[in-house]
């Protein structure tokens, strides 16, 4: 019943995805709505190491950029088609997932989140010194003039990211209603007590981050079509890690819903604000956002939701 | 009787301080043995180099026949061996039902349907007497209720060799009794139990077998009666 009903909510996000292109023609509505998609996949990606699993990473802009940046060097040198762009990005990604998984062995808590920002600057740093990617002066990307079904390109791009976004969320869904979700759970209340209960802990953990990564080079894959000019310091930037981070424990890190929520108020908000105060706001209004939250709702709007149905029905 | 548990020579020290000094232990099939010692002799530590938590120096360790030495955790679990933990682990974000469904599905690996699992695990909270108490957070657990989770919790794995870590301390003479009567029951469908107390009632009552550790050490194996009587014993409990 409520599967149907999931479905069916997915099912209608994607036709009224494509319906929009069909109606609104104002091009900057994709492109804002494009960032607050991507953010969507983002905070789920993220959520899936981090709220299921317990390891807080610092890291999306290194797994977001390593997507990116294998697109844009698969569209300059054999100008491959965007479908496979988002397989190469989503793999490459998944193997910088799967080598942060492992680390998981060695390290957690605190030590694991400082990892995974130096791995985020080491990946910057590899592709400021190598040539093919551009390097320190970036990397510019011509958007293929013929579009089949869409009017232009930025509206296919549009597209192509609500579909990845109802994947991703889709997926979540799947691994917190599964018993490798389950298994998740175990380990982030406590590692020690789920080994003891035949938790496969590592495997478990090693999966974990090898999808949360994967998504993220996904979502990373379509970018160089979007900005046409990519640079290393601002594909991989800290501020993505934060407003991935930022928008789980807003939204709530325990359900599905909670990242996309966060994702829906914290990026629109972010756009808004570029355009009518100032585009520096931004982390400003990230930052008074979590700490108000971390105060007042330390679950998320999901938990500050619960907590009034609960008292309303007692 | 055949043994089910051999651990030979294990060794096992931390910085400088040697917890585990060549320890030599069997536990028979079916037997209910007693583990006792003052505190920091090393039992703890015993129970993690045989659960896989920790990892010793040397010696090996054998479970049914099987090498079990340097196995993960989660395959010693599948192998058999369910401990529950001195200082209660829940899973916090879980009701206590759900705290048993994991063992169940990944130690016990039955390959059940979800409402079976929770019948599974219902059965043995009943038998514990937590029965009322499956859809509470552990987080709303009284001290007692906690232990009887983990103790619920480690019986759902299925395990062959069940290993209690204190699972009395802090319990009133009444429920000590309905404890006893459970491990007794455990007992009695052919689970092998390594019950480490510092009640000593409970101890004598329950063991065959007393084994004592005392500063990584072995001191004293054999029946409770003449163990408890040994002097070496009695010096490592009261001082010379």
């Amino acid at each position: 019943m409520k599967k149907a009903a999931l479905l069916i909510l997915a099912v209608t996000v994607i036709s009224g995805g494509l319906l929009l292109t069909a109606y609104i023609e104002n091009q900057y509505f994709y492109f804002s709505t494009y960032i607050v998609l991507q953010y969507i996949i983002l905070a789920t990606a993220w959520n899936i190491l981090g709220g299921y699993t317990g390891y807080v990473n610092f890291g999306t802009g290194a797994y977001f950029g390593l997507g990116a940046y294998t697109a844009g060097y698969l569209i300059t040198n054999f100008n491959l088609p965007l479908p496979w762009l988002i397989v190469a990005g989503g793999t490459s990604s998944a193997v910088l997932g799967l080598a942060i998984g492992y680390l998981t062995l060695r390290l957690k808590g605190v030590y694991f989140s400082i990892a995974t920002l130096a791995m985020s600057i080491v990946i910057a740093t590899l592709i400021i010194n190598t040539p093919a990617l551009g390097g320190a002066k970036g990397m510019y990307i011509l958007r293929p003039k013929e579009v089949s079904f869409f009017s232009n390109y930025m509206e296919l791009l549009f597209a192509t990211m609500v579909i990845i976004a109802v994947f991703t969320v889709a997926l979540a869904w799947f691994i917190e209603n599964s018993w490798f979700g389950r298994g998740l759970a175990a380990i982030r209340d406590d590692e020690v007590a789920a080994a003891c209960n035949g938790v496969p802990v590592l495997r478990l953990k090693v999966l974990s981050a090898t999808t949360s990564g994967a998504l993220m080079g996904i979502a990373g894959a379509p970018y160089p079509y979007y900005i046409s000019y990519m640079e290393p310091l601002s594909t991989i930037s800290l501020d993505m890690a934060v407003n991935s981070l930022a928008m789980p424990l807003i939204g709530g890190t325990g359900s599905w819903i909670g990242p996309v929520l966060g994702a829906i108020l914290l990026s629109t908000t972010q756009q808004v604000a570029t355009v009518t105060i100032s585009s520096e706001y931004n982390l400003l209004i990230v930052g008074i956002l979590l700490v108000g939250f971390v105060i007042l709702a330390p679950n998320g709007l999901v938990g500050l939701f619960q907590s009034l149905l609960k008292r309303r029905t007692d | 009787m055949a043994s089910l548990l051999e651990v030979h020579d294990l060794t096992k020290s931390f910085g400088g301080f040697s917890a585990l000094n060549h320890i030599d232990l069997v536990v028979h099939r079916g037997e209910r043995l007693g583990l006792i010692g003052p505190n920091g002799s090393g039992k703890t530590t015993l129970i993690n180099c045989i659960t896989g938590v920790l990892r010793p120096d040397r010696g090996r360790i054998y479970f049914d026949g099987e090498e079990i030495t340097s196995l993960a955790s989660f395959r010693i679990a599948r192998a058999g061996i369910a401990r529950s933990f001195q200082i209660p682990r829940p899973f916090r974000s879980m009701t206590v039902l759900e705290n048993l469904c994991i063992p169940l599905r990944f130690a016990a690996a039955v390959k059940m349907r979800s409402t079976e699992l929770e019948a599974a695990a219902r059965e043995i909270l009943e038998l514990i007497g937590l029965g009322d108490k499956a859809t509470a957070s552990p987080l709303d657990l009284t001290q007692i209720e906690m232990r009887k989770m983990e103790l619920s919790r480690a019986l759902a794995s299925r395990p062959r060799l069940l290993i209690l870590d204190e699972v009395m301390a802090g319990l009133a003479s009444s429920e000590l009794d309905e404890m006893l009567a459970i491990f007794h029951i455990l007992s009695g469908q052919g689970i092998t139990i390594i019950m480490i107390e510092h009640i000593l009632r409970a101890v004598m009552n329950f063991s065959q077998r007393l084994v004592v550790l005392d500063a990584g050490r072995k001191i004293a194996d054999g029946s409770p009666g003449d163990v408890i009587k040994n002097p070496q014993v009695e010096k490592a409990y009261l001082g010379e």
